[in-house]
């Protein structure tokens, strides 16, 4: 029986080897051909830790740490746990609805995964902290805490100069591939921050740590042989006066304008303010984000680092270095002089000079003493004049000594987005009048600094670190030393020595300008007992093609001999420089070179605190912003309540809108008002008052109004009964913005044209920012891109 | 070792079976070690401990060890004498459990008894060994003529019941094992009809849970004009074949449209039908007739199925994560992250293969099948060698069990089999099916060691 079917144990056989070489073949294609498993496998048990380093410190001169790190703690979830805890719990705590809850929720899934912790609520206020930490173990393991290293100021200054720290984007990501930022890093966004990022951040190191299924870290992976350690930033030394920072800040308060220090013996920047400013520690903590986009908002651009990104026209505090160039290279001596009896009249139409008195340039020290327009107009055109017949030859070899000078290129300062400022060469010329069809006095008026001639403060400042020195200059910068690193540095270490002008024409152009301050132009910057040599200077400017107030500016090193401190102090829109821009340098190097400020002069230093400058159109376009916001609002109520009225809203406005104004009542006395887009609230407009409505955005005294309004506002003529916006269809009467203070406003402001909606939209663009220059127009349209339209 | 001057234990005892026995054990205990150790753990004292899965593997198999040189000191006849009792204890073990009192509910399967103080018993486990030992003995009985349709039914019923009564516990995996055993029935002359038939009706039934019942029909009809088409020269000198294709569309059409929807409606427990159902991955809704009742299946009920099919699926998925991270060489021993850090449930039991695929790889795994593909190729070699017909139907009977336990384990867990619960034979953790298997093998081999006695 057996034997009769013994063929069958092949089949068997045959049966059980069919079956194992399915499943062998099943296994080949897992494990050989299949390559995915590898990092599922991977992905699964794999937990990569950043371990971040703590950020370096930056110290000033005197080994003050200017900021510091403090902890604080972010709300992280891991999505997958979340099932089971006490939502309602957790909401009431931070104060969000469920619908809030989920959303977050939502967001950390699609950012980081469900079995990876993302940031739930970050940088937790110290209250919020408080009351978390004590109920976290409600809600754990899905939500904990975790530390995050937060800048702190102690001084609660120097902001733009120290810069942000911020998360980084995307774009950030992209351009720094390779240096392993993840997105929820954070890194320097600005000034010093970001100009160090590099030897700050640190290097972060990496824990490769292996999970279980539940995502609990079960020790490290292969015995920590692929973790790298953290190694901390590296501290900045910095040659930054901390005090005179903070002094400086105080004295540009309610000022627009920058002030720039150098220790011109080595090119260490002693104060750098750009005003306004803010506290640094405004962008730090659970509001910041707030206060960002705050102060992206503000028409003053408090964000903005005017002392190394402005562009200003320097006007006479050119004057020394043109100086210079005529007694090195064109046939003057310091005793050239000319006739000036308050006009410069040799280029056709009469420029002004603003002495009259015959002798103020009789000679080079004298003329720059007094500032002589006249003097300088033809000493420049005799250096440009030099060669007969090759006014570009001239051109050229002026600008290679600008250039020598440390203008028209960029200083190579250790701060991010530095600008170049302008010297012109003769291409621009041609291309603007053609070639050979221009001349000397076509360029006359950059012989006093204005024209084409653009610096940065920080340019001006350097010049009179070159002046000081008798000829040469280091590098403006930030940084002295960075611990354990000793080749970043070394390009600050290098003289400059800009040309071979002899000492002894610096000795004549630092006599003179010892003059402005002693008995010239910059008497205000007299300090008893400091040899201060300075420039005045007022720049003409204008903003948009319309002429604005001039610029204040006052640049001077002192002392005298082996200059301590080179400094430039400029106001925007102030006028004449030897009222506002020269105390406040005076007071500087007081401080600096004194360390206080003595008795008799504390009155002065009070007044120029409390002095106050902000231009009027900054003022105006916050007031715009600020009603253009309540303007929505009220809008928005107002459109919610009109859905349930009949009339549809088209109707009502035509009934209500206004005649336009008739044209004659308004006067076209002011630049300002020849541009229908441009209503400067300074222009005082005397004539006719329309019934007319009043566009949002200029003062209404007789509707003034809820915001705050100095009291002595003067108001001659009526005011305007029921000013209305046409187009807006709210009572113009809501102004909850500030007013400035001493406007006076006699009469109504009216727009020259008619007020349509359009048109005051139109209004609306060119006030909420106001750049306060031309040149600095093109940096802040980029932040006017990404600033919040109101909507009228 | 065959020397009958040598009286000892060894005598015609098989070496290569137990080389092999103690192979896959040790490689199962290293497996299971490799899935529990912690870095720092202190092994002495684990292993003295017996307190971690893998202390607790070797102290069984130190114990198994003593039971199998017990089994090679024993007369094999009483093998033969004792197998119907055994089966009658078997079956009485069985339906013990159903009486109140006595079984004892784990994870929803009844098929355990309460021994008390913790301890349980699964008589399903054991019951293998006495229906294997029943079978063999109502084959290898003088007045048994297994070429006749009447014996063959009588086997296929010791076979059946206990299968029968499995399914009744609810433990579906275990009760599929007893199919296995018409191995040795085809090889003692069984018709291969039977097993293609049945193959065949196991293929209608899945493909019944798998496919839509029209589709099903369709796919029926194609393949019976096909083969009329096939076979139409056929017809005249086989007048009966036509009518057989008939038949069998006929039947086959039936069942997948009647029958099988009917037994699960009506004859099966729902639980058990889901549980069916739930092996192909289906959720399977109650016909009552009534569309409403579909309807009205709670929330609640739909998340509830849901997770419980994605439980299953998690398993195989991870599973299969481990043993193709494994590559070529795998991690190396104690590397992989997915067998050591709980990813794969029932690390230990079921999936115990994974720590082989993860660690050594593709390798491993060909050197693992390999010994297990020489274990059975070396029994089938051994029952051919059997001059008793009881001797020889246990030793394929053994070859089958531990081939059907491997294959289906081992598809499992590279997601070729639905998940149904059935160990890897001596390597997976769990003293009742490290103990089944020795008591299979010695037994096997101590008859072996007598093979040149007829058994009766």
């Amino acid at each position: 029986m057996s034997v009769f079917n013994q063929s069958r144990q092949t089949v068997v056989r045959f049966i059980f080897a069919a079956i194992f070489f399915v499943i062998i073949a099943r296994l080949f294609m897992l494990q050989v051909i299949s390559g995915k498993y590898q990092k599922l496998a991977q992905d699964n048990a794999i937990l990569r830790q950043v371990v971040y380093p703590n950020r370096g410190i930056i110290f000033d001169r005197k080994g003050n740490a200017i900021l510091d790190n403090t902890i604080m703690y972010d709300l992280v979830v891991t999505p997958g746990q979340v099932k089971g805890i006490d939502t309602e719990a957790l909401c009431r705590i931070l104060k969000i609805d469920t619908a809030e809850f989920r959303l977050r929720i939502l967001n950390a899934i699609v950012k980081n995964g469900r079995s990876r912790p993302s940031a739930f609520e970050s940088l937790l206020s110290p209250e919020m902290y408080a009351r978390i930490s004590e109920s976290i173990f409600k809600f754990q393991p899905a939500f904990s805490l975790q530390e995050r290293p937060v800048r702190s100021y102690p001084y609660h200054a120097a902001a733009e100069l120290l810069g942000y720290v911020g998360e980084v984007d995307s774009a950030f990501i992209r351009r720094h591939e390779g240096d392993g930022y993840q997105s929820g890093d954070y890194a320097g966004r600005s000034g010093l921050e970001a100009a160090y990022e590099r030897e700050l951040m640190g290097q972060r190191g990496i824990k490769i740590l292996v999970k279980d299924n539940l995502n609990r870290p079960q020790g490290s992976y292969a015995n920590g042989q692929f973790d790298t350690a953290a190694i901390a930033g590296k501290n900045l030394y910095t040659t930054i006066d901390m005090a005179l920072q903070e002094y400086g800040e105080k004295l540009m308060a309610n000022k627009v304008g920058s002030i720039v220090a150098i220790d011109p013996q080595t090119g260490g920047i002693l104060a750098l303010i750009s005003s306004p400013t803010f506290d640094p520690n405004y962008l730090t903590g659970p509001d910041r984000n707030k206060h960002y986009a705050e102060l992206q908002r503000d028409p003053a651009l408090p964000m903005y680092n005017r002392t190394v990104l402005a562009l200003y026209p320097p006007g006479s505090t050119f004057k020394p270095l043109d100086a210079m160039v005529a007694l090195d290279q064109a046939d003057i001596n310091t005793s050239f002089g000319v006739y000036c009896a308050g006009w410069y009249n040799d280029c056709g139409i009469p420029k002004r000079c603003a002495e009259h008195w015959v002798g103020h340039s009789g000679d080079m020290t004298t003329a720059i003493t007094w500032s002589c327009n006249s003097y300088f107009f033809t000493i420049f055109r005799k250096i440009i004049d030099r060669h007969p017949g090759d006014v570009e030859g001239g051109l050229m070899e002026w600008k290679a000594y600008m250039n020598a000078f440390g203008l028209g290129h960029k200083l190579g300062i250790d701060l991010p987005g530095e600008k170049e400022g302008y010297i012109p060469d003769t291409a621009h010329f041609n291309k603007v009048f053609g070639r050979k069809r221009w001349n000397s006095c076509t360029l006359v008026s950059m012989g006093i600094g204005q024209g084409e001639i653009t610096e940065t403060p920080l340019q001006i400042a350097n010049s009179m670190c070159l002046i000081g020195n008798k000829g040469y200059y280091y590098t403006p910068h930030i940084v002295d030393s960075i611990a354990g690193d000793d080749t970043t540095l070394r390009k600050f270490k290098t003289r400059h020595e800009t040309t071979h002008i002899p000492a002894d024409i610096f000795e004549h152009v630092i006599d003179g300008m010892e003059g402005v301050v002693n008995q010239g132009t910059g008497q205000n910057a007299k300090v008893p007992g400091i040899a201060i040599c300075g420039k005045t200077g007022t720049a003409q400017n204008s903003y948009k093609g319309i002429v604005q107030k001039d610029h204040a500016l006052f640049s001077a090193f002192a002392p005298k001999d082996n200059p301590k401190i080179a400094i430039v102090v400029i106001c925007e829109n102030a006028g004449w420089g030897g009222n506002s821009a020269a105390p406040i340098a005076g007071l500087m190097i007081e401080k600096y070179l004194h360390d206080s400020i003595s008795d008799d002069r504390k009155a002065l230093e009070q007044r120029m605190m409390n002095l106050n400058l902000i231009p009027d159109r900054i003022y105006l376009a916050r007031d715009s912003i600020a009603k253009a916001r309540a303007l929505a609002a009220a809008e928005k109520k107002k459109m919610d309540a009109e859905e349930d009225q009949a009339g549809s809203p088209d109707d009502q406005e035509g009934q209500l809108a206004p005649k336009p104004a008739p044209g004659a009542t308004a006067p076209k006395a002011t630049p300002g008002a020849a541009t229908p887009a441009a209503t400067i609230p300074g222009t005082k407009v005397h004539g006719a008052m329309t019934p007319a409505a009043t566009t949002p955005g200029t003062k209404v005294p007789g509707a003034v109004t809820p915001g705050t309004t100095k009291p002595d506002t003067k108001v001659p003529g009526a005011a305007t009964p029921a000013a209305t916006t046409p187009g807006t269809k709210v009572p113009g009467a809501v102004t909850p913005g500030t007013t400035k203070p001493d406007t006076k406003v006699p009469g109504a402001v009216t727009h020259p044209k008619k007020p349509t909606s359009g048109d005051s939209s139109n209004k609306k663009k060119d006030t909420s920012s106001a750049p306060l220059q031309n040149q600095a127009i093109l940096n802040s349209s980029e932040q006017k891109k990404n600033k919040p339209r109101p909507i009228v | 070792m065959n020397n009958s001057k040598n009286p000892s234990i060894a005598k015609g005892v098989d070496a290569l079976s137990i080389w092999l026995f103690y192979l896959i054990a040790l490689i199962g205990i290293l497996s299971i070690f490799a899935v529990e150790y912690r870095e720092g753990d202190n092994i002495v004292q684990s292993i003295l401990g017996i307190k971690k899965e893998y202390s607790k593997q070797l102290f069984y198999l130190g114990i198994y060890s003593i039971l199998g040189v017990v089994i090679l000191l024993t007369d094999s006849k009483i093998f033969t004498t004792m197998a119907n009792l055994l089966y009658a204890l078997g079956i009485v073990l069985l339906l013990a459990t159903f009486v109140p009192g006595l079984g004892k509910e784990v994870n929803g399967s009844h098929s355990w008894i309460s021994l008390g103080g913790g301890f349980n018993l699964q008589p399903a486990e054991f019951c293998k060994i006495f229906t294997l030992l029943a079978l063999a003995k109502f084959i290898s009985r003088p007045e048994t003529n297994f070429t006749q349709p009447k014996s063959h039914l009588i086997a296929g019923s010791i076979v059946v019941l206990p299968a029968l009564i499995t399914i009744m516990q609810n433990e579906t995996g275990l009760a599929l094992v007893y199919f296995c055993l018409f191995i040795p029935m085809y090889r003692e002359g069984l018709p291969p009809s039977i097993l293609i038939i049945g193959f065949a009706l196991g293929v209608l039934a899945v493909m019944t849970l798998l496919l839509d019942k029209y589709i099903l029909l369709a796919v029926l009809t194609a393949i019976a004009v096909v083969a009329i088409i096939l076979l139409r020269r056929q017809f005249k000198r086989n007048r009966n074949l036509l009518s057989m294709i008939i038949l069998s569309w006929l039947l086959a059409s039936g069942i997948s449209v009647f029958a099988v929807p009917y037994v699960f409606d009506n004859v099966l427990q729902e639980y058990q039908a889901r549980r069916i159902y739930a092996l192909v991955g289906k959720d399977y809704v109650r016909h009552h007739g009534l569309k409403a009742e579909v309807q009205t299946l709670s929330e609640e009920d739909v998340k509830h199925r849901k997770a419980k099919a994605q439980s299953t699926d998690y398993n195989v998925k991870q599973s299969k994560i481990a043993i193709g991270s494994g590559g070529l060489f795998g991690k190396g021993y104690l590397k992989g992250t997915q067998t050591r850090y709980d990813f794969v449930p029932e690390q230990s039991t079921d999936f115990i293969f994974c720590t082989i695929g993860e660690d050594f790889g593709f390798a491993g795994c060909i050197v693992l099948l390999g010994l297990y593909f020489l274990l059975l190729y070396h029994i089938v070699t051994i029952a051919e060698r059997q001059r008793s017909a009881f001797s020889r139907v246990y030793a394929y009977g053994v070859a089958s069990i531990i081939f059907f336990h491997m294959a289906v384990n081992i598809c499992m867990t590279i997601g070729l089999a639905p998940v149904i619960g059935i160990t890897l034979p001596l390597m997976s953790y769990g003293g009742s099916s490290l103990l089944t298997f020795t008591i299979l093998i010695f037994i096997m081999i101590r008859l072996d060691a007598d093979r040149h006695m007829i058994l009766r």
